[in-house]
């Protein structure tokens, strides 16, 4: 063998070494169409995906916050929009209920035998998502004000209240807390948490019928109330980009956010080394002498469309599976809780991980459970603002659902 | 003309507006008629990666033999337009015998969905217009008088509330008004109050919106007044002058008399913007204290469950309130275009 021939065997195996990514994926021929929420974690995985683009394989990403008002119309054309919708436990109940996504057991048993049943999403012996990653809200605390006034950080409610109160008092913050309690989806979840905390069911076992008009949905709200009362005045208006803004400029000693939020609120921008140094992540607090923290578990994961060729199929499912290969979740380690394979559990996962070990549930998967989200969410601001009491919006956000329920056919 | 080339000359828009305004209102009236079919439900086992619980879900082959036995869903009349949700006809009787006094049954009327949109969507839509006629006119008024050299500049900068997006504007006003913004933190100043806050409470939410809206709006009555201002006749006003009016009179008896097909065509235009009232409450995230007949569609349809036959009955109420609220101004132009033939 010549010089010269070993120089060109040489940067073949560069080009080759270089295309290595394509090659991975193994995939031959097919589309793959990703509609996805948009945070980093999820634009990292459609990243990976995206590396198995070629010739004959298009690959394509939709990551929008509307997504959720889209999945179902683009997932009925057939064939459809998308070959993979990214769900949590809450939005792949409405393509679930149309048929829109199809059983995963064929390709899992294909393309990734060795997927740990903890990520496979299982309804009625079926898999029909592969979960990648666990969210859950939870309390952020700021360790140096807590020492300030000589306080542990805080495992119950009662004791947050305790907290707050102290801190007022002590003249050191006029508003030291803040929830996502935006009128909509976000107070409706905050209903939903403080409410499965203090050990409540939001319906009648086995059927569609509301339960949430009782003294424990008295309760949640007079806790919920309780709490607001140490919120600037605007809660009413707070998202999760609003609650991170506040807690970033240090205007506050206890909140409780998204478990998502914590990579971000830790890094060091938008922030002062004060705030970011003295934040801790720890688990939602219990209520009411209950044992269970007041917050619900969520997990995000893929699902594939039914209205696609298998070719399609395959090509998306190996391409998701490569976005979520090892080296994708180490290099964006603190961009979520990952549930995969290459994960190390920093700073950021530390309240998501404790809420999940002191036994929170998981949102409830149920087909009506959006109508009353829905009803909660809108119904339950009046009583907040203190416009009514907390019969009369309980007895409202019963009558809201009641009246959704009947319509889309869930009550008689 | 003579009627076969009229006929030809408006067939283009007639075929579009049968196309993309009446067959949508009938398929919608059509949609608000019908609910969705009964659901069937079956308990099944679900795991995750936070273990497996028994839960309820939809038995989709009999749900979807029952939607194929009937495509468009139960036929339900007009018990959608009639549940809480909507006009809410059985709460509203159970208040009006149950009521202790007039405020108590407002208070419950107040309580119910459509009701409390409908308040704001009415306080909104009559609030806003005539003071985006008198701002209008007052701008036209202003501008009409400065020196020809500053006139471009000043229009431009009048005009830019309404090229601004809707959206765009309410947000950049939204966080204007923050606690931490230019506008919040400088009220709090002017009123010694470091808990003022524009977006708590609901009075000053309707306040900001209203506001809003009139800055939004006053652009469009102005440009349309102005124009019309270059229309009114020299000699009137001279006359008007030489018979020793003050600028007031001539205002009042020259120059508003000969603008007035104008403010009806503003009206018609700002009462039917006005009530389809949207983009501000969700700029402003004001939902909690504001609501309106087109947030409440919007809300209808979004999220997990999507709810069209609510969103429909919703929608022909709307049209049905536009169509009332146009018709005192139609009438009066009718009445006008007849007189006028005559």
């Amino acid at each position: 063998m010549t010089m010269k021939k070993l120089s060109t065997l040489t940067a073949l195996t560069v080009i080759l070494g270089a295309s290595g990514a394509f090659a991975d994926c193994g995939i031959s021929a097919g589309r793959v169409s990703i509609l996805s929420n948009d945070f980093p974690a999820l634009q990292a995985m459609a990243a990976g995906a995206a590396e198995c683009a070629s010739a004959t394989v298009a690959v394509s990403a939709n990551q929008t916050t509307e997504h959720r008002d889209i999945q179902v119309a683009a997932l009925t054309a057939n064939p459809a929009e998308y070959t993979s919708a990214i769900v949590a436990n809450s939005s792949i109940v409405p393509l679930m209920n149309e048929g829109l996504i199809r059983p995963l057991d064929d390709l899992i048993a294909q393309y990734a035998p060795d997927l740990p049943q903890l990520n496979r999403i299982t309804i009625d012996g079926q898999v029909m998502a592969v979960a990648f990653m666990a969210n859950a809200q939870h309390l952020f605390v700021r360790d140096d004000v807590l020492a300030q006034i000589g306080a542990s950080a805080p495992s119950s409610y009662e004791d947050v209240l305790d907290v707050l109160a102290k801190i007022r008092d002590a003249g050191m913050m006029a508003h030291p807390f803040a929830m996502n309690t935006a009128a909509g989806w976000n107070l409706g979840e905050e209903f939903v948490n403080m409410y499965m905390g203090f050990g409540g069911e939001l319906f009648e076992a086995g059927s569609a019928a509301p339960a949430i008009n009782n003294a424990t949905g008295l309760a949640t709200l007079e806790m919920l109330a309780a709490l607001n009362e140490y919120a600037n005045p605007d809660f009413l208006t707070f998202d999760s980009n609003a609650t991170q803004a506040l807690w970033e400029s240090g205007e506050l000693a206890v909140a409780y956010m998204w478990g998502s939020r914590g990579g971000a609120v830790l890094d060091d921008e938008n922030s002062t080394p004060v705030v970011t140094g003295n934040t801790s992540l720890i688990a939602a607090p219990t209520v009411g002498g209950g044992s269970l923290p007041a917050s619900t578990l969520w997990w995000d994961g893929f699902t594939i469309a039914a209205n696609i060729s298998d070719e399609d199929a395959a090509a998306t499912f190996q391409a998701l599976m490569h976005g979520l290969r090892p080296e994708v979740i180490s290099a964006n380690n603190n961009a979520a809780v990952w549930l995969m394979d290459g994960y190390t559990p920093g700073a950021p996962a530390a309240g998501v991980a404790a809420t999940a070990n002191a036994g929170a549930r998981p949102y409830p998967m149920l087909p009506y459970v959006g109508l009353m989200h829905t009803a909660l969410g809108n119904e339950l601001a009046q009583f907040l603002q203190g416009q009514e009491s907390a019969e009369q919006a309980l007895a409202d956000v019963e009558a809201a659902y009641i009246a959704a329920a009947r319509e889309q056919g869930f009550l008689q | 003309m003579p009627h076969r080339t009229f006929l030809w000359f408006i067939l283009p828009s007639l075929t579009a507006m049968f196309l993309f305004i009446a067959m949508p209102i009938v398929s919608v009236i059509v949609q608000s008629l019908f609910v969705a079919h009964e659901q069937v439900l079956v308990t099944v086992e679900n795991c995750g990666p936070f273990g497996c619980t028994q839960e309820t879900r939809v038995d989709r082959e009999a749900t979807a033999a029952l939607r194929e036995a009937q495509p468009l869903g139960r036929f339900n009349g007009l018990g959608t337009y009639v549940n809480r949700s909507h006009l809410a006809t059985a709460e509203l009787a159970q208040a009006w015998q149950s009521r202790e006094s007039l405020g108590q049954f407002l208070g419950q009327l107040m309580n119910l969905p459509f009701y409390r949109a409908l308040a704001f969507t009415l306080s909104f839509t009559f609030i806003v217009t005539p003071l985006v006629l008198v701002l209008g006119l007052a701008i036209a008024l202003g501008v009409n008088g400065l020196p020809r050299l500053l006139r471009g500049p000043t229009i431009f900068f009048s005009l830019l509330p309404m090229i601004v997006t809707p959206l765009i504007g309410s947000l950049v006003l939204f966080w204007m008004i923050d606690a931490q913004g230019v506008i919040g933190a400088t009220l709090q100043i002017l009123f010694d109050d470091p808990n003022l806050s524009l977006k708590a409470s609901p009075a000053l939410t309707w306040l900001t919106l209203f506001v809003y809206g009139v800055w939004h709006s006053a652009p469009f009555a102005f440009i349309v007044f102005y124009a019309g201002l270059q229309t009114v006749p020299a000699e009137t006003l001279e006359a008007a002058m030489i018979d020793g009016a003050t600028r007031w009179q001539r205002v009042r008896y020259v120059v508003i008399p000969h603008l007035m097909p104008l403010a009806v065509f503003i009206t018609l235009m700002q009462l039917m913007d006005n009530f389809r009232v949207f983009e501000p409450i969700v700029g402003f995230q004001a939902q909690a204290s504001a609501t309106s007949l087109s947030y409440l569609i919007y809300s209808h349809l979004r999220g997990d469950v999507q709810q069209f036959g609510s969103a429909a009955a919703t929608s022909v109420l709307t049209i049905l309130g536009v169509a009332i609220l146009l018709t005192p101004v139609l009438i009066r132009t009718w009445r006008d275009f007849n007189r006028k033939r005559a």
